[in-house]
């Protein structure tokens, strides 16, 4: 009776391989891409295409088009992402009795759970795969790392970009009030704080983006200074070994990874989540919406449930 | 021009230092928090979990000085010599 319904075991292989293969083509990237140079140093991202390649990197910005590691690894991580969320999701039954349909159950129950206490239940249905998707990009990209390769998170543009997408839903949802009230947030404690109001709109996405950003990127940093430290510091006590075999470099820097990369991803990516809950939960108010509206009851109504 | 260049790469050196000082802030500040939330826990030892994770949001909150400083001293460090040097070659090239 189960036999139609069972999940096929071609369409899971194709999935898994639809995670793995994109974060194996990333570290295949680095590889190639990454030049011949001595011992460890601190760069940005490869350039893998530029449209200009003599051009330098402050006219390239301007003028032409340039397509960068952490652009090509943020893609690639989502096609993982997608693959990891199909396949979750493949094959769900009404009464979850495998683990993935247990898994991805948990996942959707916390975030609900996590926007219903910081949000309201108001903002349930139309948040939850928008904050579970920055949470899951945000902490697989910082999750890169593990890899070798270089992590979009480090990348200004990147979160950047995430910021601006946030802050265009908070001025969405603000506007949805409609645009008296919307202005009158700025310009209700007078003209001076109006202005400081307004820069301090503008500040949101800057905060949150070097927030992000630069969290992952000083772990990025520490870590390779430790790292050639202990090269160096294993080459003057060790001598001509010491410099063929660096000792002291192998194991070490993963404590500071451990808490660098797993920690301090885990927890911005969370902020990061946390703040864009916190600033469109602030932006547009269940209560403040029911109170202009109870002249139409049943849009209310509607939208709540 | 070597010693125009070497008064802008000393001075980026400097400049990333000193705008490190900003570190002060974040620090003082979170040591503050988590002394307090440490009190909250001696208090309440039941609501250990709350506590923690609302410091830890706070913290984080906290840090953004500290990290705008941070972009900054890495800005001077890794950018501005590059732009500053070539500034400087095309001007004195001239």
């Amino acid at each position: 009776m189960t036999e139609p319904k069972k999940p096929s075991r071609l369409v899971d292989v194709l999935l898994i391989l639809m995670m793995v293969l994109p974060l194996a083509a990333a570290v295949v990237l680095h590889v190639l891409f990454t030049p011949q140079e001595e011992g460890v140093a601190i760069h940005g991202a490869w350039v893998y295409y530029s449209a200009d390649p003599d051009a330098d990197l402050s006219q390239v910005i301007s003028t032409g088009f340039i397509i960068t590691e952490s652009l090509i690894n943020s893609w690639l991580v989502m096609i993982s992402i997608t693959g990891l969320a199909l396949f979750l999701t493949h094959g769900l039954k009404e009464k979850a009795t495998t683990v993935r349909q247990h898994v991805a159950e948990w996942i959707v129950e916390n975030v609900e759970k996590l926007i219903r206490g910081n949000m309201g239940d108001f903002h349930v249905r139309p948040f939850a795969p928008f904050v579970c998707a920055v949470l899951a990009l945000s902490v697989f990209s910082s999750l890169m790392s593990l890899l070798g390769v270089f992590t979009p998170t480090s990348d200004l543009s990147i979160i950047a970009g995430w910021a601006l997408l946030v802050f265009i839903v908070i001025t969405g949802y603000k506007a949805c009030n409609g645009p008296r009230v919307y202005v009158r947030t700025f310009t209700s404690d007078g003209p001076v704080v109006a202005v400081l109001n307004v820069i301090g709109e503008f500040s949101t996405p800057v905060s949150m983006a070097f927030r992000h950003y630069g969290n992952v990127m000083s772990g990025a940093v520490i870590g390779v200074l430790v790292t050639s430290f202990l090269s160096g510091l294993s080459s003057s006590l060790l001598g001509a070994f010491g410099e063929a075999v660096p000792l002291l470099r192998i194991g070490i820097p993963a404590v500071l990874s451990v808490y660098f990369d797993l920690f301090s991803g885990a927890i911005q990516a969370y902020i990061f989540a946390m703040l864009t809950m916190l600033y469109v939960g602030g932006g547009f108010s269940e209560d403040d919406w029911i109170r202009r509206h109870s002249a139409k009851p049943k849009q209310t109504a509607g939208q709540t449930a | 021009m070597e010693l125009a260049l070497a008064i802008v790469f000393g001075c980026c050196a400097l400049g990333a230092g000193i705008a490190m000082i900003a570190g002060i802030g974040p620090a003082i500040g979170e040591g503050y928090a988590v002394a307090k939330s440490c009190e909250a826990i001696g208090r309440q030892p039941e609501s250990k979990s709350s506590v923690t994770s609302t410091m830890v949001m706070g913290c984080a909150i906290a840090e953004t000085t500290g990290l705008y400083a941070l972009v900054i001293a890495i800005l001077l460090i890794f950018v501005a010599p590059g732009l500053m040097g070539n500034l400087i070659k095309t001007l004195s090239g001239n």
